[in-house]
Formats: C-alpha cells, sequence, structure tokens
C-alpha cells in the first residue's frame, strides 16, 4: 500500500509531462491503427502480396489485355499491375514454364488453361463488385480495392456460392460482363463517349474503374453503366452531354474510360429532371430510377411504390439540407436529397395537387 | 415414414407448436396501418401500438376461443412488401409462405388503400385462404376517401370486412370471416393477381411445367416460377429440398372441418407419402438451373418489372374501389405539419416540447420519489432490521440481506420508478399522436452528416429517459448500419439515473460559486451544459463509426410520416407501465440485488485490518487522482455499474469508510443519502474533494459505461459480444481521455 503510493509520488511528475505523455501515446497508437495507411494496415498488405496474388495479378492482366486487342508484353504488363518491367518479364517467364502462357514467335499469349484460371480470378472479383454495390454501404471508389484483395482470397466454390446469392449477376457495377462459372464472356462493343457527335443519343455500357482518380471523377457526374445520354456541344478538352435531364461535363481523359452503345432513335419520353428538382407543392410522373440507385436503396423506393407514372407531390422540407416530404400513392415519404435525385420524373405538373 | 410432415416440422422451426391450437391465423399488413390494433381487438390483449412505421419487430402472439375453436393469432412484423428487403420482411414472407397459416388476415389502411394493395396482392400471389381487414374507416372518411368493400372483394377474389379497429367495429365481422375461410368456405369471385410483363410471363412459362411436373398440384406454380427467375433464395432452397411441395398440400376444399388440416399435419399417414419426399436432386437441379439460363436473357429489370406490374394492378383496382368526395379532409394536418417541420417554428415548438416532458418527468417524480424512499428506506429498513434482530439472524446475515441487497434494490426502485412512470407515457402520447416522426424528419439533416439516421434523434431522447430504453427503440431504424450507430451511441444521452447525480454535485461545486440568487440557475445550466455535451459526443462518436468499422454497412433510409391521430390516454398509461417500465425496472432490480450484495461484502470483509473496499479504493487512488477524480468514485462506479442511481449513496458510504470516522454514514456497507446537499458538500470536502473533482466527476457520469441492464440489452439487441463490448469501451476511453485533459490543463492553469 505505502509502497503504491511512493510509485505513484514518482509517477506523478506534473501536468505538461503528463501531457506530452499523452500526446506521444496518443500518436504513436494513430500512427498504428490509422485505417488505411495506419502501420497494421501497410503490415497486413504486405503479408498479403504473396507471390500466388503477384502471379495472379499478371495473369489478369494478360487477359485485359488480350481482350482489349493489345499486345502483351513486359512493358504492357507492368504498367498495368505496378511493377517493373523486369519484374513482369521474369513472372511471364514463370507462367509459361507453368503452362499458363506461351510465346510463339516472341509475343506473349495466354494458354487455354491460362485462360481459365485468369476468367476465375475476374469472375471473383467482378462478383465481389457486385455484391459491394448491392448489399453493403462500401463507396464506389472502395470497390476496385476491396476486391482486388478479395479475388485471391476466394475459391472457386465460394465464387459460385456468391453468384448464386447475387442471382447470378452478368455484369458487375461498372458494366463488365461478369464469366459465367464455364468460363464464356462476351466479346467487347460499343465506343468511347468522347467519340459521340453533339445530338447523338446513347447508352453507358462500361465505366472504367482505373485509374481511381479518373474513375472518381465520373462518379461525381453521375455517370454509371445503363444510364442514357445524349452528347452535347462543348469547349475543347472537355466532354458535355445531358444525363436525366441535367447539363454535365468531364474532361477528355476521363471519358475515354467510359465505354458507350450508340442509339439511333431519341427516348420517346426524355427525362426532364430529377424528384430533387421538384419544387413544393407541385406534383411530377416518375419516369425511372436511376440504374445507379441499386439493392437495398432501390428495393426501398421500389416497395414505396415509386415506380415509372407514379404521381409524386412534393409537400414540405425538413429544415436545413434536410429530406422533403413527398406524397406517394397517399401516405406520406421522407426522402432525402441524394435519394429523391435517383427518381427521374417527367412532366412536372402545374397543379399543386397529388391524386 | 421416417420424415416429419413439412408443415409440422416448419411450424417448430419457426418456433410454434402445432398441437395447441384448431386454427392458425397470421396478420400481416404495411408498417402503421394498425395492424397491431387489431391484433389486440382480436385477442383481447394490449400490446403496444406505436404511430410509428416499424413498431411489432418481434412476432407476437395470441389467442382466442371463437365458436369452440382454439384459434391462434400471430402478429407479423410490418412489411411494405413480401420481397424480403429487411429483417422483418423476412420474418413475415417466411411465416406466411412456410408457416402455412389457416388464415391470413392482410390489414389494409382504407385512406391509403392503393399502396397497401400492393402487398395484399403479393400476399394473394402465395395463397387464397386470405381475408382483407379494410381498417380505419373512419380516418379515411375524415380525409373524404370512401372505399367500396364490396367492389374491392369482388376485384381480389376474397372476403373484405370494413373495420375502426381501435373501437372495435367490424372486429365480429372480422372473426366470421375468418372462420368462414378456415373451414373451407367458398368465396364468390376469383382470386386475382398482378399481371407479369411479357418477357416475364413467357420466362415464367417455360418454367411452369417444370415445376408442375415435379410437383403436382402446386397452387401457385407460376409465383414459384417467378419467385425462381428472381433469384429468390429461399424459394429456390424450397424447391432443392421438397418443402415447396408441402404448399400443395392443403388445397382448397380439401379441408372442410377447420381442425383437419392441422391433424393431417400431425398425422404421418395422411399427406400422400411422396410430399414428405426430397425431390431426386437432380429434377429439382433441372428446374433451378433453367431458371438460372432464363434469368440471364431476361436482364437486370427484373425487379422493377414485378414491381411496376403489382402497383400497376394495385391502382387499378384502387381506381374501381375508391370514391373521394370534394373536400380534402386534411387541411388542418397541413397546416400543423407546416408548423411543426417549418424552420422558424419546428425548432422551437419541438425543444418546447422537450421542456415540457423533461420539466414534468423532474418536478413530479421528486414527491413520489420521497414517498417511496421514505416507506421503503425510512420505514421498511429499520423494520426488517428489527425483524432479523428478533429471530436471532447472525450480524453478518441480517446486514448481508438488509443492508446489501435489500437497501441496494429500494433505493434503485425509488429512484428509478416515478421518472419513468412519468417520462415514458408522456413520450408514448407524442408517439401516437404521430409527432415524433416529425422530430425524426426535422433533424435528419444533423444525423445524415454524421453518418447516421434522424430516428436517432428519438433513440437519444428516449435514452435521456433510460438508455436500455433507448437501446430498444433503435428497432424502429430499419437500416442495419444506422440501427447499430444509434445502439451503440445511446450511452451517450444522460439518462435519467444520471441526473439527479448531476443535479447533486452542480449545486454543491458550481452553484456555490454564483452568488446565492443565481446558484440555482447557474447549476442547472451546468447540467444541460453536460447533457448537450453528450450530444455532441454522441454525433462525434456517430461520425467516428460510420466513417471507421461501419463504413462498409448497407444503409437505407426511409421515413414514413404517418397522419396524426387522437391518442388515447388511459391505454397509453397502461400499456407504456406494462411495456416499458416495468420491464426495465424488473431487469434493473435483478442486477441491483447482486450489486447491493458486493458491496456490502467488500465494505465487510477485511485482510489483516484493512476492509476489502479500503484497499480497492487505496488501488485505484493513484488512476483516479491522474485524471482528477479518486479512488472512492472509481470503486463506486465500477460496483454501481448495475444502476447508476446507487453511484452517489454508494460514494457517500465509501468516502465515510474512508474517513474512518464512525459518526459519519451508517455504518459500512450501509448506502445512505445527507438530508441536505450543505451536508454532502462537508462529507466530500473532507474526503479532500475539489472544484475539479466535482466538474470531473459530472463529466465521468456522463461518460462512463452503460450500467449492466444496457449492456444486457445491448446483447440481447444486437445479438454480439463484440458490439456490446464496444458499446462499453467508447464511453469509458472517451471519458477518461476527457477527465484526464481537463485536469492537466486545470493543474497546469492553476500553476499545480
Amino acid at each position: 500500500m505505502v509502497l503504491l503510493l511512493v510509485v505513484s509520488e514518482s509517477f506523478m511528475p506534473g501536468p505538461a509531462l503528463n501531457l506530452a505523455v499523452f500526446a506521444v501515446l496518443a500518436m504513436g497508437g494513430a500512427a498504428l491503427l490509422w485505417p488505411g495507411s495506419g502501420l497494421m494496415a501497410r503490415a497486413r498488405r504486405i503479408w498479403r502480396m504473396t507471390e500466388r496474388v503477384r502471379l495472379e495479378d499478371v495473369l489478369k492482366q494478360m487477359h485485359k489485355l488480350e481482350y482489349e486487342r493489345r499486345p502483351v508484353t513486359a512493358a504492357s504488363v507492368a504498367e498495368g499491375v505496378r511493377m517493373r518491367r523486369q519484374q513482369a518479364a521474369s513472372f511471364l517467364q514463370l507462367l509459361e514454364s507453368k503452362g499458363f502462357a506461351m510465346s510463339p514467335a516472341g509475343r506473349f499469349q495466354l494458354t487455354e488453361a491460362g485462360r481459365a484460371y485468369a476468367l476465375r480470378i475476374v469472375r471473383t472479383h467482378r462478383l465481389w463488385e457486385r455484391f459491394l454495390a448491392d448489399r453493403t454501404g462500401v463507396r464506389p471508389e472502395d470497390w476496385h480495392d476491396e476486391a482486388e484483395a478479395r479475388e485471391h482470397q476466394l475459391t472457386e466454390s465460394d465464387a459460385d456460392e456468391l453468384a448464386l446469392a447475387l442471382g447470378n449477376p452478368a455484369y458487375d457495377p461498372h458494366g463488365d460482363p461478369i464469366p459465367t462459372a464455364a468460363g464464356d464472356i462476351p466479346a467487347p462493343s460499343g465506343v468511347p463517349l468522347g467519340t459521340l457527335k453533339p445530338g447523338q443519343h446513347a447508352v453507358v455500357t462500361h465505366v472504367e474503374d482505373e485509374p481511381r482518380d479518373a474513375y472518381r471523377e465520373l462518379v461525381a457526374a453521375g455517370l454509371g453503366p445503363m444510364l442514357r445520354v445524349e452528347r452535347l456541344e462543348g469547349p475543347k478538352g472537355r466532354v458535355r452531354f445531358h444525363l436525366a435531364g441535367v447539363k454535365r461535363e468531364v474532361s477528355a481523359a476521363a471519358a475515354a474510360n467510359v465505354t458507350v452503345e450508340v442509339r439511333s432513335q431519341t427516348p420517346k419520353r426524355p427525362w426532364s429532371a430529377t424528384l430533387a428538382d421538384l419544387a413544393l407543392g407541385r406534383s411530377a410522373a416518375v419516369a425511372g430510377l436511376s440504374p445507379l440507385c441499386r439493392g437495398p436503396a432501390r428495393r426501398r423506393l421500389l416497395d414505396l411504390g415509386v415506380l415509372p407514372g407514379t404521381v409524386v407531390g412534393a409537400r414540405f422540407k425538413a429544415p436545413g439540407d434536410g429530406p422533403v416530404a413527398y406524397e406517394v400513392r397517399g401516405a406520406l415519404v421522407a426522402l432525402r436529397r441524394e435519394q429523391a435525385a435517383m427518381v427521374y420524373v417527367e412532366d412536372v405538373a402545374p397543379s399543386g395537387d397529388g391524386p | 415414414m421416417a420424415v416429419e410432415p413439412g408443415p409440422a416440422r416448419n411450424l417448430v422451426r419457426l418456433g410454434l407448436d402445432p398441437r395447441k391450437w384448431d386454427c392458425l391465423v397470421a396478420l400481416v399488413g404495411n408498417p402503421n396501418v394498425g395492424k397491431t390494433t387489431v391484433f389486440n381487438a382480436v385477442t383481447g390483449l394490449r400490446q403496444h401500438t406505436g404511430n410509428w412505421p416499424g413498431k411489432t419487430v418481434t412476432r407476437a402472439e395470441g389467442a382466442f376461443a371463437h365458436r369452440g375453436r382454439r384459434v391462434k393469432v400471430v402478429d407479423l412484423p410490418g412489411a411494405y412488401s413480401l420481397r424480403a428487403g429487411s429483417a422483418d420482411e423476412e420474418v413475415a414472407r417466411d411465416f406466411v409462405l412456410f408457416g402455412r397459416p389457416d388464415v391470413t388476415v392482410v390489414v389494409v389502411d382504407a385512406a391509403r388503400l392503393e399502396r397497401n394493395l400492393g402487398l395484399a396482392l403479393q400476399v394473394l400471389e402465395i395463397t387464397d385462404r386470405v381475408v382483407v381487414c379494410l381498417n380505419l374507416v373512419d380516418e379515411a372518411r375524415r380525409h373524404g376517401v370512401s372505399v367500396d368493400a364490396r367492389q374491392l372483394s369482388k376485384e381480389l377474389g376474397v372476403p373484405v370486412v370494413p373495420a375502426v379497429a381501435r373501437r372495435g367495429e367490424g372486429i365480429g365481422e372480422l372473426l366470421d370471416a375468418i372462420a368462414a375461410v378456415a373451414s373451407g368456405a367458398k368465396h364468390a369471385g376469383s382470386r386475382r393477381t398482378a399481371p407479369l410483363a411479357p418477357e416475364v410471363a413467357a420466362a415464367a412459362s417455360t418454367l411452369e411445367p417444370l415445376i408442375e411436373a415435379e410437383f403436382p398440384g402446386l397452387p401457385n406454380a407460376r409465383w414459384v416460377a417467378v419467385r425462381l427467375l428472381h433469384a429468390d433464395e429461399s424459394v429456390a432452397a424450397a424447391v432443392r429440398n421438397g418443402d415447396i411441395a408441402r404448399l400443395s398440400a392443403d388445397p382448397e376444399g380439401e379441408t372442410t372441418d377447420l381442425g383437419k388440416g392441422r391433424v393431417a399435419a400431425d398425422c404421418p399417414a395422411d399427406p400422400p407419402a411422396r410430399l414428405g419426399e426430397a425431390p431426386s436432386q437432380t429434377d429439382a437441379e433441372r428446374i433451378l438451373q433453367e431458371a438460372t439460363r432464363r434469368r440471364w436473357s431476361m436482364g437486370p429489370g427484373l425487379g422493377d418489372s414485378l414491381a411496376q406490374s403489382l402497383y400497376g394492378e394495385a391502382a387499378r383496382i384502387a381506381e374501381k374501389c375508391v370514391k373521394r368526395s370534394g373536400g380534402e379532409g386534411g387541411g388542418f394536418e397541413r397546416a400543423l405539419d407546416r408548423w411543426l417541420t417549418s424552420p422558424a417554428t419546428g425548432f422551437p415548438l419541438m425543444l418546447a416540447v422537450l421542456a415540457v416532458v423533461f420539466w414534468v418527468t423532474i418536478a413530479g417524480a421528486n414527491v413520489p420519489s420521497a414517498m417511496l424512499a421514505s416507506l421503503l428506506i425510512d420505514r421498511a429498513h429499520p423494520l426488517l432490521l428489527d425483524f432479523g434482530a428478533s429471530v436471532g439472524m447472525p450480524w453478518w446475515a441480517s446486514g448481508f440481506l438488509f443492508d446489501g441487497v435489500y437497501l441496494a434494490t429500494a433505493w434503485v426502485v425509488s429512484v428509478m420508478l416515478p421518472p419513468m412512470a412519468i417520462f415514458f407515457p408522456l413520450f408514448t402520447l407524442l408517439e401516437d399522436f404521430g409527432y415524433l416522426p416529425r422530430v425524426a424528419f426535422n433533424l435528419d439533416s444533423l444525423f445524415r452528416r454524421t453518418g447516421a439516421h434522424g430516428k436517432q434523434a428519438l433513440t437519444m431522447a428516449m435514452g435521456f429517459g433510460c438508455n436500455a430504453a433507448g437501446v430498444v427503440a433503435a428497432r424502429i431504424i430499419d437500416s442495419p448500419r444506422e440501427r447499430l450507430i444509434a445502439i451503440v451511441t445511446n450511452n451517450f444521452a444522460l439518462c435519467n439515473g444520471r441526473w439527479p447525480t448531476q443535479i447533486l454535485i452542480a449545486t454543491i461545486f458550481i452553484g456555490a460559486l454564483a452568488p446565492p440568487a443565481f446558484a440555482g440557475l447557474v447549476s442547472a445550466a451546468a447540467v444541460v451544459a453536460v447533457a448537450l455535451l453528450g450530444v455532441a459526443f454522441m454525433l462525434a462518436a456517430s461520425w467516428l463509426l460510420s466513417n471507421t468499422v461501419l463504413k462498409g454497412e448497407a444503409t437505407t433510409f426511409s421515413l414514413e410520416l404517418p397522419p396524426y391521430r387522437p391518442p388515447r390516454i388511459l391505454q397509453t398509461l397502461y400499456t407504456s407501465m406494462i411495456d416499458r417500465t416495468l420491464v426495465v425496472l424488473w431487469r434493473a432490480v435483478v442486477f441491483a440485488m447482486p450489486a447491493g450484495a458486493a458491496i456490502w461484502l467488500l465494505s465487510n470483509i477485511s485482510t489483516g485490518d484493512v476492509s476489502l473496499a479500503e484497499r480497492f479504493v487505496g488501488g485505484l487512488d493513484p488512476l483516479g487522482v491522474l485524471v482528477g477524480l479518486n479512488g472512492v468514485i472509481l470503486l463506486a462506479y465500477v460496483i454501481a455499474v448495475p444502476a447508476n442511481e446507487i453511484v452517489v449513496p454508494t460514494i457517500m458510504m465509501l468516502t465515510a469508510l474512508a474517513l474512518g470516522d464512525p459518526a459519519i454514514g451508517a455504518g459500512p456497507g450501509v448506502m445512505f443519502e445527507a438530508d441536505s446537499a450543505a451536508e454532502v458538500a462537508e462529507l466530500l470536502e473532507a474526503g479532500g474533494w475539489t472544484l475539479l473533482t466535482g466538474v470531473n466527476l459530472m463529466l465521468f457520469s456522463l461518460l462512463h459505461n452503460p450500467c449492466s441492464t444496457t449492456l444486457y440489452t445491448i446483447y440481447k439487441e444486437t445479438g454480439s459480444a463484440r458490439w456490446t463490448a464496444a458499446s462499453a469501451l467508447l464511453p469509458l476511453v472517451a471519458g477518461f481521455v476527457t477527465c484526464f485533459l481537463l485536469a492537466q490543463a486545470w493543474r497546469l492553469a492553476s500553476g499545480a
């Protein structure tokens, strides 16, 4: 008892030192545990970077290059998987010795076994992205990195189970086709967004998720698979377009990462605005839900009866940038702004009342 | 036959014993259509109903006799659809599908028929043993809406009974209709379900023959086909293991007698033997593979297309059955909504309402609390001691039982019961009226920024009454991420058990700094400041959780603003007493008794010449002093973990014990409370307390682990030891860090 008091006396060297010790401990803890960039997170990433993982990444990159009909060289592989050219060359040789790649006439290409292996990794990756998009709240820009880690961990039967649980989806959330368990995958089609002429209509089929910064710009502009766009006149270096009745633009570099399919006829009913733009006291008919509204969020809107043709009236708004109460099929339902922005509406009726 | 018959097995799996009744009735309906009121009216139970979407989270059951038959009623959670979007909807769907009730009663809101018909049509796809209860016809009439029940019955092909469940109107007719459907009486008209979009219908048509060939007699092969196309996991599993065949074991006409279907389920010889067997693996797999192949060709919009055909049909039916007479009756409600939600008046009204609720609670609880205390502590306690002495109990037995166990329990009851008995009914009245959803609506932008749900404002307000009740109230949040956030951070709401501590310490240490005229005001302001600090901590913790560990949890937002409904005061008093107050009180008492025992034992068991309590106080003292508290406070918080109410009496007892002056207090292990604040101040100052100790105690009282009742409730609600631990550690770490930093800053500033 007395000893303890003595010890505690000697450990009570004044508030300034206490604060300093606390600050050091707090900073040390943060450096160790900070999500993403802390020492623990770094260590885990290095731990996962085994040779098998790198080999699988090289295989996947080879498949990507072949799919896009680009030459497979040590340089083009190294560029895609962030390693030195020499390292990439040695991995290609290793793959060749294992029978996953061959190099007739000095050009690398995948063997049957190699392609099957690569497609299995691609399938797992895209299924996981689909899972993240549909079943979780993970942000779009984080999907790719999470899936990069998972694709090496799940076994083939895990992937099949995941596919079953998701309803065997055909496309990942970026619009990339998901290979079937048998390894079937459709050939790529479509043209880059930037090649559309002003006035042309198209449907987005694919939004490339790498590089991350460009993808972030595309997500911010609201682009996603299955959305309808109309190219507009715009300044050089920028691509301007109509999306759901709203003018938007992205840089030409980012637009190169968006693939679209040209539609010859213009849509029957052009969408004029979203529910978020509807003034209080006015009503409008729902034209459709944005394809970017997925999973539970989409199901909730459907269950509440927010469907094409439903007349929705904006009634009153919460203080600040709070939700708006809408009258939907006789019930008052509050929607947040980002939800309302997912609902396209047409011909805003001048009458102040719903049905 | 070795295999247990299907329906019975499924019911056992769903937690019901099929032998106890003749007729099983399931109640389904959208949230907030008065389903629970219908349940109460039918069974005579008094289950609490709130004017809240999503009230019945767990399933309620009741039974009654109707014309000599035992009827079991199961009240299923409110669901917008049977597509199993949330946990609630899954419970409802599984029961309608696999529980195979004799009759499914779909409760619909007459004023919002079109929206409600979506669910009714989905139930009709599964079964035609349905009665539609057209509830709230009075409210609809007020809004100028009248529904032609006969026409609706013709459209749907099942009986439709108009009712006003809260006044018991139409309940007799409802029971008769249930009995008629249960006994297999045919209803005129054919069942109506929503038509399918052409490409869905085509795909379903190719699957249907396969399903019918495998499961002959299935009444709803088309529905099964559509569910398989929609990748419905539980239906696919039912096809794989053969359970789906049992949906056909009860076709109309087979059971003319009420009980027969149930008896058949119990009797292995009755159903055709093949129904009990799983289909050959390959046949079932073939159906599933065909479904997968078809799904591939249909594109991603199937969910949309199904919802669209469903609501399209609902709109067509509503069009034929609903008449609106000119005057929209909602003028008053609209005006009320404007007042309650506009930026200028919404917040002041909200604050005023909350202030009144708290004032009534605190002021109103004083008198009954004092009466209970004088009854249980001042009178009964000495009587018990006398009784112990008269029957010759040894001192340790009477000390342990009466000074320890009894006194702690009595303390908790007298301090806890009156405020809760006032706060909860008031809260429930606001809830029944429909005001609370508007509060959530007003505050949503604040909570959205921290990644939480506007309804968390309500679980927080409930937490001001009792954190355990606040944790339970988080059930109203249907998005899993936001619900977890609300549960884990609820403890930052300063609960009823902590208000007395705050008020006492603020009066002694902070009120004393001000001139006597303002002392009351200043100490009240200090308590309010601590409560607001708690709100700030709650928001910060919500933000932290939603941006780190809960970043990836699925999140949806839905907040329905129900119409205003006049509250029923007497029933509210009764049900909120039963539902909330007594349940919480019981849990607290269960935890307080062992705590009382522990406190007494610690103070009375000595090693050497020093009691255990003094040893612990000495051991904890260095840590306590480091963070600006002392060992007595820390030990009090450790052993008073069952209820915050007994922290102050424990501190007083321990301080007296540590001072070692037998003239102070009531003896070792006997909690006591001084007659006046001045007396407490004297004792605490003798124990070495300063202004810093007082301020830090107020902070630590706000920021420490939840009481054991709340922790137990968190464990029950989340089912996770990890989240329970997180809920305890988060505020505890916040408390130690805050007190530590303040203590160091204080000492620096005062030049110590």
